[in-house]
């Protein structure tokens, strides 16, 4: 079973996202700000990362540069959660080493939408 | 509305549209149908039907017909027919279309856009092995309103984020307020067309590759078999037919046959419509 880490300071939306992914079959760990989520990916790499931008102690683009400074860090498909919805922030992200970008507020078919472009759910649509 | 003023308004439905609803769907006719009433300023679904029955309000006819459409789609829908696209499509055709540098796409029920925007996206990404390539994407539709908004290509974030890749977003579309429209230069790519598929549309020319997906689900057995039979002519001898994911052909028409190795994907079965001589000739 795939290992999903929900990095997010806001304990609602670690609810919400762990909800949607585990109904998604994935296992799911949780950390509030980037520096316990870096700790979390020492002890764990996992497969999948949501990550919110905006987060005291250490934001989500310092997180993401520090992990993907690591071999070990290259592992993990990260996907952005967050407010920033400006082209500007998107762009940054993808060049730091994000794979996708999700603009909140999001729901179960845009994840699971993202998800299956990244090749991590297969799961085709009627209608 | 009456029992009787609700099969009227099935029967016209099918005869404009195609559209062949089951008797238990009555509910979708009255959530769909709310709107168009308080539009038109009419009181009722009974006068509603009344009115189209008279045949004096051809507007009132063609708002009816495009409520009852579903539109639902997105960008990349599907995921497969595009990798597919991508992968087999555009690689053979670039081989057998060397001579001529030339490729007709048609989506037969466009929609918004998203689809033939996916693809056109996608040809821009091939654009370096395309240099001196004509090509064509032809997208059609029965509903104006849905042509008007594919034209202006603005999306807001919600339809932004449904299978449309970030790295395409930030590429190819400008954020305006809090929409997305997408670049003149993808828009241009595509040419949005009026068109009803229970007429004619022979006009329309040879097509290499038809992407005619999730719209047939609507017809009957025998309509869809009629736009399959029709499709198979607009299709080039080598040409590819692209189905949704939940369609299939199977006992509806041999006109066309399933490619093994992708699913969804249809060639023209050889022997149909361009007779085999003048097929392998072309080719
Ligand atoms: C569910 S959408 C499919 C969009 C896109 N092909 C996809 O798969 O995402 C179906 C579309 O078919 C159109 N449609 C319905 N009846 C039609 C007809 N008789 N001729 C042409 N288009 C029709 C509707 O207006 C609607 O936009």
């Amino acid at each position: 079973m795939n290992h999903c880490l929900i990095v997010d300071d806001s304990r609602v939306i670690r609810k919400v996202s762990r909800q949607i992914v585990e109904s998604l079959s994935f296992r799911v760990s949780e950390a509030e700000n980037g520096e316990v989520g870096l700790l979390a990916c020492q002890a764990e790499m996992p497969d999948l990362i949501l990550l919110d931008w905006n987060m005291p102690v250490m934001d989500g683009y310092t997180f993401l540069t520090r992990l993907r400074a690591t071999p070990e860090g290259q592992h993990p498909v990260v996907v952005f959660c967050t407010t920033e919805n400006d082209v500007q922030y998107i762009t940054r992200a993808l060049n730091a080493g994000a794979n996708e970008y999700i603009m909140k507020p999001f729901d179960k078919g845009i994840l699971a939408a993202k998800l299956e472009g990244l090749g991590l759910l297969t799961a085709p649509t009627a209608g | 509305m009456t029992e009787a003023e609700f099969e009227a308004l099935r029967a016209f439905l099918k005869a404009r549209s195609g559209l062949s609803l089951s008797a238990d769907k009555r509910y979708l006719v009255e959530s769909r149908l709310g709107s168009v009433c308080s539009r038109f300023k009419i009181e009722s679904l009974s006068h509603l039907v009344r009115e189209i029955r008279s045949g004096r309000s051809s507007a009132l006819e063609k708002a009816t017909v495009e409520a009852m459409t579903t539109n639902e789609t997105f960008f990349f829908r599907d995921k497969a027919p595009f990798d597919l696209f991508q992968d087999v499509l555009l690689p053979k055709y670039l081989k057998e279309r060397a001579a001529s540098r030339r490729l007709r796409i048609w989506c037969a029920a466009a929609s918004t856009g998203q689809e033939p925007y996916s693809l056109a996206m996608l040809l821009k990404e091939a654009a370096a092995r395309m240099a001196g390539w004509q090509v064509e994407i032809i997208a059609s539709d029965i509903s104006t309103e849905v042509l008007e908004k594919a034209k202006a290509g603005f999306y807001n974030q919600f339809e932004v984020q449904r299978g449309l890749p970030a790295r395409l977003l930030v590429k190819y579309f400008a954020q305006v307020g809090d929409q997305w429209q997408i670049s003149p230069e993808i828009r241009s790519m595509v040419d949005f067309r009026y068109l009803n598929l229970i007429e004619d549309f022979s006009r329309l020319g040879t097509f290499d590759i038809v992407y005619c997906r999730n719209v047939l689900i609507y017809f009957d057995a025998a309509l869809k078999a009629d736009v399959l039979r029709r499709i198979a002519n607009t299709m080039a001898p080598d040409g590819s037919l692209l189905l949704g994911a939940s369609e299939t052909i199977l006992g509806v028409t041999d006109a066309l046959t399933l490619d093994a190795a992708h699913r969804g994907l249809y060639t023209k079965t050889s022997g149909a419509g361009a007779p085999r001589m003048l097929a392998s000739a072309v080719r």
